[in-house]
């Protein structure tokens, strides 16, 4: 809460093929603490990897382009650093998962080979002390050390995120931004590996950035949680504060569209419409075009930041003091 | 209350025609190609001379105002035998494709589809690719004889195998898409689904191979005339005429390479065009 | 009451050759389905849930046990009556994007079964009855000539359900409707499948590996692993009483949403064992923590431990403390 781990203020990122712009992230503002788990929500097309890839600067240049902002990690722009000192925070400060682990590791190399090429790009230390190290993360994710030496198509889907998770956390990053990390596997081995990264967060100390669609596996895991919408934070705050007592009418309209183990309803409440193109938007609040709340002043500015209770905030002209 | 995104839905092939036009390269080859279709058709109207008219007072002239390509050997103008030659050019490099793609699409569609006739058919096929292309031709020129129609029946069983594998290759990753499924649920029968929903899916790099062979028989059928087992004297054919100037190359060059850079001209634009095509029939891209 | 049941399938099988053995896909599967009710089929990869309903549909052929719709045995159907039935039988794929053909207008796609089963004498009333059904899947008019890649995941998942109901059928498998929408637009089909349901009498067979979706809009519940079904139950009953320990570890591994009915995550050992050559066995036995001798040598069979509720394991009883 004191001094954070990484704030992003005022990013925005456009894509631009041929005579079309996108503007997958418009205005961001977020903010992880050390130590501190902050799940980013939305759907798709909301800018969620958009802006995970912002912070690593692995947006490809063409077609995207950052535009303007500042992602400050530890004290220094991210944004103003050079390639080569980015390539020394990739994988040893900040650490990254994608979605699909099928094509996340090389087919062709040893599974303990590529959890050691990570050690070895960032420390320096013999072959075989790698070696080592990388055996006993494989043990750490719950692999035995035994299959060091297999290929990735020997292990299930599940297996193989662990190994990937071996692969981000090895050299001790600061950060971990963790894309859909569990989208793609079952249910239960979702479970296992949920589990696996609860236990990690607390053995290494690890802040993490949890990018997902899914609102259950949120409130397992994180703090805090940031709704985004058409590239912006629509409201964020701790879990308890968004998910029980949810302010912005997207995050209602979220909460009342998806079927609940725990609640029964006959009917479920659609948000009506699609999210806007991102190469459209409308002027004003992104959301207003759906809103059933909307006002006059929705569509013809966009609302600033207003800060409801501690640490809760919600981007919308319904809260504005002058309401009040 | 919805984004008004207004889009008059083309017809498909409206749009296909409106992404070709956008490919500057695929247009110029097309007209190209049509100049060329042109000349093929009333080349022998627009000839200033008879192809095989002699004429020793003119004999080997260098491109001048009379004779736009000079003269050959024989005196004879070689513009008006360029022109003469084009329709034999484009009646043995299309023709030969054609045939080659109508066999070939059925039987790679069937090798695709029914996988009991799969093996047979594509290890006919192989048979037929393991023999050299002018081996093959060859002997059956050497059978049959040298009449033009033998010419591009025998160039088209040179290439059936080719579409055959193109076109099953193409069809083999349609089958297995979703809709295919879905069509045997409502109920569709096998031919139905493979020439309305499987063929036109498994076109595209079709009609790519349809340009790149017709280049390839174009250049078949000046070999087989350059070697003297195809056309024969004196009918200008392009290839012939290449073969005619062999001796001369090093003083009187026009004679061969004038009617080489015309197999080359129309062997490129087809190229072009097929490229055009095939990015013009993907109707992912350029949303 | 038998002729309220519109499709019955008794010991289904289907196993496929591979070159390590056969894989037992769909290993003897039992249940009924009465008309205008839904049957969620959860389970997760490798279970055979997505077989099971193309081997019902005749879209993969069986490999032993029968099929009855509406009492007529359609196991070893002829081709002729199989063309007449798929009119009743239809299928909503998972993928918007594959499950339709690239090439042709969204006007094409949905009338392409009244062409087939020549149900219209000319173009007029072709798109008369296109546009009809285009209206009650929600699809706007200006959409006819649109091909799938201009249109949403939403919007595609739309005409696949229209094609599907462009011939009046009684039952449609639903592969996963839903899995790959976004969360807003699931909420959208799923009240338009619901709606459709309520007004034509439609039976589905709803099948999904999201256990917050099958709660919502199914009415009886089969749950598999490998091949076959472990338990069985209405709805409300499955999730207040599960009796096998993979459906207990099912429903409890689902991250939730609301805090107060957080409870202690059931944590499954190991992974799924293989589905070619299986032993006489159970087959959830090397990662069940209740597992007896019995369990590793002896397949269970499906009983009844309490009123409609069905399940495969030896020991339900004891480990549920009934009876």
């Amino acid at each position: 809460m004191e001094s954070s781990l990484l704030k992003i203020k005022n990013l925005s990122v456009e894509y631009t093929v041929n005579k079309y712009t996108a503007k997958a992230v418009n205005n961001l503002y977020l903010e992880i603490g050390h130590g501190e788990c902050v799940g980013l929500v939305g759907e798709t097309g909301a800018g969620k990897t958009t802006s995970a890839l912002g912070i690593m600067r692995l947006i490809p240049d063409p077609p995207g382009k950052i535009i303007s902002g500042v992602i400050e990690f530890e004290g220094e722009n991210l944004l103003e650093v050079s390639e080569k000192k980015m390539r020394s925070i990739r994988g040893s400060m900040i650490s990254m998962i994608f979605q699909d682990p099928m094509t996340s590791l090389n087919p062709i190399m040893r599974v303990g080979d590529q959890i050691m090429e990570t050690i070895l790009l960032h420390e320096n230390i013999s072959k075989v002390e790698a070696a080592v190290k990388a055996q006993r993360m494989l043990e750490m994710v719950g692999i035995p050390a035994e299959r060091y030496n297999e290929y990735p198509h020997q292990f299930s889907g599940g297996m193989k995120q662990r190994v990937v998770i071996a692969c981000a956390l090895v050299c001790n990053p600061k950060l971990l931004i963790a894309d859909e990390p569990t989208t793609a596997l079952d249910v239960t081995i979702q479970a296992q590996v949920l589990e696996l990264i609860k236990k990690l967060k607390v053995e290494f100390n690890t802040a993490m950035l949890m990018i997902t669609h899914d609102l259950g596996v949120v409130r397992d895991i994180c703090d805090k949680v940031n709704v985004m919408y058409a590239g912006s934070i629509v409201e964020s705050g701790t879990v308890e504060q968004v998910f029980d007592y949810p302010q912005h009418p997207y995050t209602q309209g979220l909460f009342k569209s998806i079927p609940d183990l725990d609640t029964d309803s006959e009917r479920l409440e659609p948000i009506l419409g699609m999210m806007p193109d991102p190469g459209n938007l409308p002027q004003g609040c992104a959301f207003a075009p759906r809103c059933s709340k909307s006002i006059e002043k929705c569509r013809t500015e966009r609302p600033d930041i207003i800060q409801l209770d501690d640490g809760h905030f919600v981007s919308c002209f319904l809260f504005s003091t002058e309401e009040e | 209350m919805k984004i008004n995104k207004t889009k008059r839905q083309n017809s498909h092939m409206q749009e296909i025609w409106r992404k070709l036009k956008i490919n500057k390269v695929a247009m110029a080859s097309l007209i190209v190609i049509i100049i060329i279709l042109f000349v093929a058709a009333f080349g022998t109207y627009l000839a200033p001379y008879h192809f095989a008219e002699q004429n020793y007072d003119k004999v080997l002239q260098y491109p001048n105002k009379i004779h736009l390509f000079g003269t050959d050997n024989f005196g004879r103008d070689i513009f008006s035998r360029i022109l003469y030659g084009c329709k034999y050019t484009v009646f043995i490099g299309f023709g030969a494709t054609i045939l080659a793609a109508a066999f070939g699409i059925v039987l790679g569609l069937l090798a695709a589809y029914y996988k009991k006739l799969d093996n047979l058919i594509m290890r006919i096929m192989d048979v037929f690719i393991g023999m050299p292309g002018m081996t093959l031709l060859i002997l059956i020129i050497a059978v049959l004889g040298t009449d033009i129609k033998i010419m591009v029946l025998a160039i088209a069983i040179s290439y059936t195998p080719t579409f055959a594998r193109v076109t099953r290759g193409a069809a083999l990753s349609v089958i297995n898409q979703e809709y295919i499924e879905a069509c045997v649920a409502i109920g569709a029968n096998s031919w139905r689904i493979l020439f309305k929903h499987v063929l036109p899916n498994s076109l595209a790099p079709v009609i790519v191979q349809f340009t790149l062979t017709a280049g390839l028989s174009i250049l078949l059928g000046a070999s087989l005339s350059f070697v003297g087992m195809g056309v024969q004297q004196p009918i200008p054919e392009w290839g012939l005429m290449v073969s005619d100037g062999r001796s001369y190359l090093r003083s009187d060059w026009y004679m061969s390479i004038i009617p080489g850079l015309a197999i080359i001209l129309v062997t490129t634009a087809l190229n072009y065009i097929g490229d055009g095509i095939r990015d013009a029939l993907d109707p992912r891209l350029n949303k | 009451m038998v002729k309220d049941v519109l499709l019955s399938v008794q010991d289904l099988k289907k196993y496929f050759s591979t070159s390590s053995g056969k894989l037992h896909a769909v290993d003897g599967v039992t249940f009924d389905i009465k008309r205008g009710t839904t049957l969620g089929v959860v389970g997760e990869s490798g279970c055979g849930k997505s077989t099971l309903g193309r081997v019902i549909l005749h879209l993969i052929p069986r490999t032993s046990g029968e099929i009855i719709f509406e009492e007529e045995d359609i196991s070893d159907v002829s081709s002729k009556r199989l063309h007449e039935l798929r009119r009743y039988m239809q299928i909503i794929f998972q993928d918007p994007f594959s499950s339709l053909d690239p090439r042709q207008t969204v006007s094409n796609i949905i009338g392409e079964p009244l062409s087939i089963h020549k149900m219209v004498r000319n173009s007029e009333d072709y798109i008369k009855r296109v546009r009809e059904v285009m209206d009650i899947v929600g699809l706007a008019r200006r959409l006819e000539n649109s091909y799938p890649h201009e249109l949403d995941g939403g919007r595609r998942q739309r005409i696949g359900i229209g094609r599907a109901l462009m011939l009046n059928p009684k039952f449609i498998v639903c592969d996963e409707p839903v899995s790959a929408l976004d969360v807003s637009i699931q909420a959208q089909i799923l009240n338009l499948m619901q709606d459709l349901q309520k007004e034509r009498q439609l039976t589905y067979m709803f099948i999904t590996h999201n256990l917050a979706v099958v709660k919502h809009i199914s009415n009886e519940i089969i749950v598999m692993y490998l091949g076959m079904i472990v338990e069985k139950a209405e709805t409300k009953e499955l999730f207040q009483n599960q009796y096998h320990p993979y459906t207990k570890a099912l429903i409890s591994a689902i991250p939730r949403i609301k805090t107060e009915k957080r409870q202690e995550r059931i944590i499954l050992k190991g992974e799924i064992t293989s589905p070619i050559n299986p032993p006489d066995a159970c087959r959830f036995a090397n990662r069940c923590v209740y597992a007896q001798e019995k369990c590793f040598c002896c397949a269970p069979k499906a009983e009844e431990v309490t009123p409609k509720h069905i399940v495969a394991c030896h020991y339900a009883k004891e480990i549920n403390g009934l009876n």
